[in-house]
């Protein structure tokens, strides 16, 4: 069995090395774990927010012991790195996205957990509430008030009746906002026409699908939307179909207009949560959040290809006009 | 490397353990290259999630779960053996409509089971910790499947559907129907992958549509170390190594999740694992070679 002996070697050569790496500082660094399901834009801007409000807060450098780990899409992967944080017992463990905060949940009722750009937390039962939990868990959702996308969508195209979207039925925030959305739009005398994109390739003959049933084109924050927003963009621009957004970048990709979470601020605001929990605050007294700040960003010049004027209020209000 | 860490390691690697016997039935006994169980392994989580928190028992929902991979493994075998579709493609084929019925079943792509009794949970005596006893109660059914199916192989349903994998003209010739057994394996390997995803799904705190990605390549990669492991060409064995291979595996994710020491970083942990799988792989090899040059 020399595979086994050679196994063991290197198990016993990592935890030699761990020990050998580990700082021999007087002052006890405090430890803080972050996890994410995937390597993602929006994901990697929530996980440097965490730290550049550690580093507001004086936790940086050898005050502060910082583990990342990314579960690269693979939901083993995520309950593994789950079981290696709770092993290293972290003052807090940071957990980004629905699956990579389930797995840690699920692994840990006494370590401080926050969640992070995690859409219903609720639904997906890391808290029983929004209000302080009592629990080992807190965190901040990225949840959207949808009342104010509706509002956004009648400002930039005023006759709207029909709105359309383009999702992944496979992931959890879409299905969330989708479901949400038909009961507002009910209610503002509105309607919601579903197209599905299972697939990123798919998001372009989903958009297609669209055309001469909608007045209006909007899209939440789905993976796989924004991955291809080029394909959507395209479909608005030849059939003039004004495309509204709630991913801000995506206005830079041709969208008209999105009033967004920045997922740099959430990271933030995430980053402000596990200060307090540092300082000795326990994760089950504080509330569960949502994002604090949403910036307007507008398109004119795609708003002209999609065959709308937007108003001077709005360009107005704008935090960042693209040329 | 903490204790937590191993038995974490430990316990995903024995819920990988009924994946990789699941493999070893399709792909080694049938040689049906069965790529299902992407579709099957969530599939088994979502059946199992589902009736756990519609207030199904948990036991009933888990067996619920097997049966459901049982009835997708099935109609792989028939899109093959009735309908004469090409083996991997009625399996490819299996795989993509089973990602539409995980959704439907489940009514969204994600269900917690945090707040939920899972069976583990019903068995949790209070003495023992649950980070202990999980991997325990798996330990438990993992070789309650090697043993069953080591004893179905050895009888004459058994040695029919082997001999339908290793020569099915020869099997034929002998009066075994080789298209019932394929149905009959085929419902048996995925059965073992539906019973994996729902036991998953409860340790994992839920059911996710995207947990099945993936699973075939850790299954075949479970057995194929396995087998590099411990060569044997008696069943007993085989099973024996499946099983070491899939827990084997999750040791070497474990151990390149702690590589971080030798300057490795997070988007580096598929490499270590494809690595260490590698040399897991050539070390036999090197090991029949080492004694002949020492002899010259």
């Amino acid at each position: 069995m020399l595979l086994a002996r050679t196994t063991a070697a290197l198990l016993a050569a990592s935890v030699l090395g761990t020990a050998l790496a580990a700082p021999a500082s007087a002052a006890q660094p405090k430890s803080v774990a972050v996890t994410a399901i995937v390597e993602h834009p929006a994901l990697d801007a929530v996980r440097d927010g965490v730290k550049r409000a550690l580093a507001a807060a004086g936790y940086r450098d050898e005050k502060l012991a910082w583990q990342y780990q990314s579960a690269q899409g693979n939901t083993g992967t995520a309950a593994q790195i789950a079981r290696k944080f709770v092993g290293d017992r972290p003052d807090a463990i940071v957990a980004i996205a629905t699956p990579s905060a389930q797995a840690v949940v699920a692994a840990t009722r006494d370590l401080p957990v926050v969640y992070s750009a995690v859409t219903d937390p609720v639904a997906a039962q890391l808290v029983p509430g929004w209000e302080p939990s009592g629990t080992n868990v807190t965190g901040v959702s990225d949840m959207l008030a949808l009342d104010k996308q509706v509002e956004l969508i009648r400002q930039v195209v005023p006759q709207a009746k029909r709105v359309g979207m383009v999702y992944n039925p496979g992931e959890a925030n879409s299905v969330v906002v989708v479901r949400q959305m038909q009961e507002i739009l009910a209610k503002a005398g509105m309607s919601l026409v579903e197209a599905a994109a299972p697939r990123t390739i798919d998001v372009g003959s989903a958009a297609r699908s669209l055309i001469g049933k909608v007045d209006v084109i909007y899209t939440n924050t789905d993976n796989n939307v924004v991955s291809a927003y080029e394909a959507l963009v395209k479909v608005g621009n030849d059939a003039r179909i004004p495309l509204v957004a709630s991913d801000t970048d995506s206005v830079r990709r041709g969208a008209i207009a999105a009033l967004g979470v920045d997922y740099g601020d959430l990271g933030e605001q995430t980053g402000r949560i596990v200060v307090r929990i540092l300082k000795g605050e326990k994760p089950g007294a504080i509330a569960s959040e949502t994002s604090s700040r949403l910036r307007l960003f507008v398109n004119p010049g795609a708003a002209a290809r999609q065959g709308v004027t937007l108003s001077d209020e709005l360009l107005k209000s704008a935090a960042e006009t693209v040329k | 490397m903490s204790l937590y860490t191993l038995l974490g390691a430990l316990e995903i690697g024995l819920v990988f353990a009924l994946v990789a016997l699941g493999v070893l039935v399709s792909f080694r006994i049938l040689r049906f290259p069965d790529l299902t169980v992407d579709g099957s392994f969530p599939l088994g989580g979502a059946v199992a999630a589902t009736l756990i928190s519609l207030g199904a028992d948990p036991f009933a929902a888990t067996a619920a779960a097997a049966a459901a991979g049982a009835l997708a493994g099935l109609a792989t075998g028939w899109l093959n053996v009735k309908l004469r579709i090409m083996d991997l493609l009625a399996s490819i084929l299996m795989m993509i409509a089973l990602y539409s019925i995980n959704l439907r079943i489940m009514g969204r792509p994600n269900v917690p089971l945090i707040a939920e009794p899972t069976v583990f949970t019903v068995l949790q005596p209070d003495a023992v910790a649950d980070y202990v006893m999980r991997p325990l109660i798996l330990a438990a059914v993992v070789l309650a499947a090697k043993l069953a199916l080591d004893w179905f192989l050895s009888t004459e349903a058994g040695l029919a559907m082997r001999a339908t994998g290793s020569n099915p003209r020869m099997a034929r010739s002998q009066g075994v129907h080789t298209g019932r057994m394929v149905l009959a394996g085929m419902a048996l390997s995925n059965a073992l992958v539906g019973l994996a995803g729902a036991l998953f799904a409860q340790t994992q705190g839920g059911a996710d549509i995207s947990m099945g990605v993936g699973t075939i390549v850790i299954g075949l990669a479970a057995v194929i170390v396995g087998e590099s492991i411990l060569p044997a060409r008696r069943l007993f064995l085989a099973t024996l190594a499946a099983i070491l291979g899939a827990v084997v595996y999750r040791f070497f994710v474990a151990l390149a999740l702690n590589s971080e020491f030798v300057g490795l970083q997070a988007q580096d942990l598929n490499l270590v694992t494809a690595v260490l799988v590698v040399v897991a792989l050539v070390l036999p090899m090197l090991r029949r070679r080492l004694p002949r040059r020492g002899g010259r």
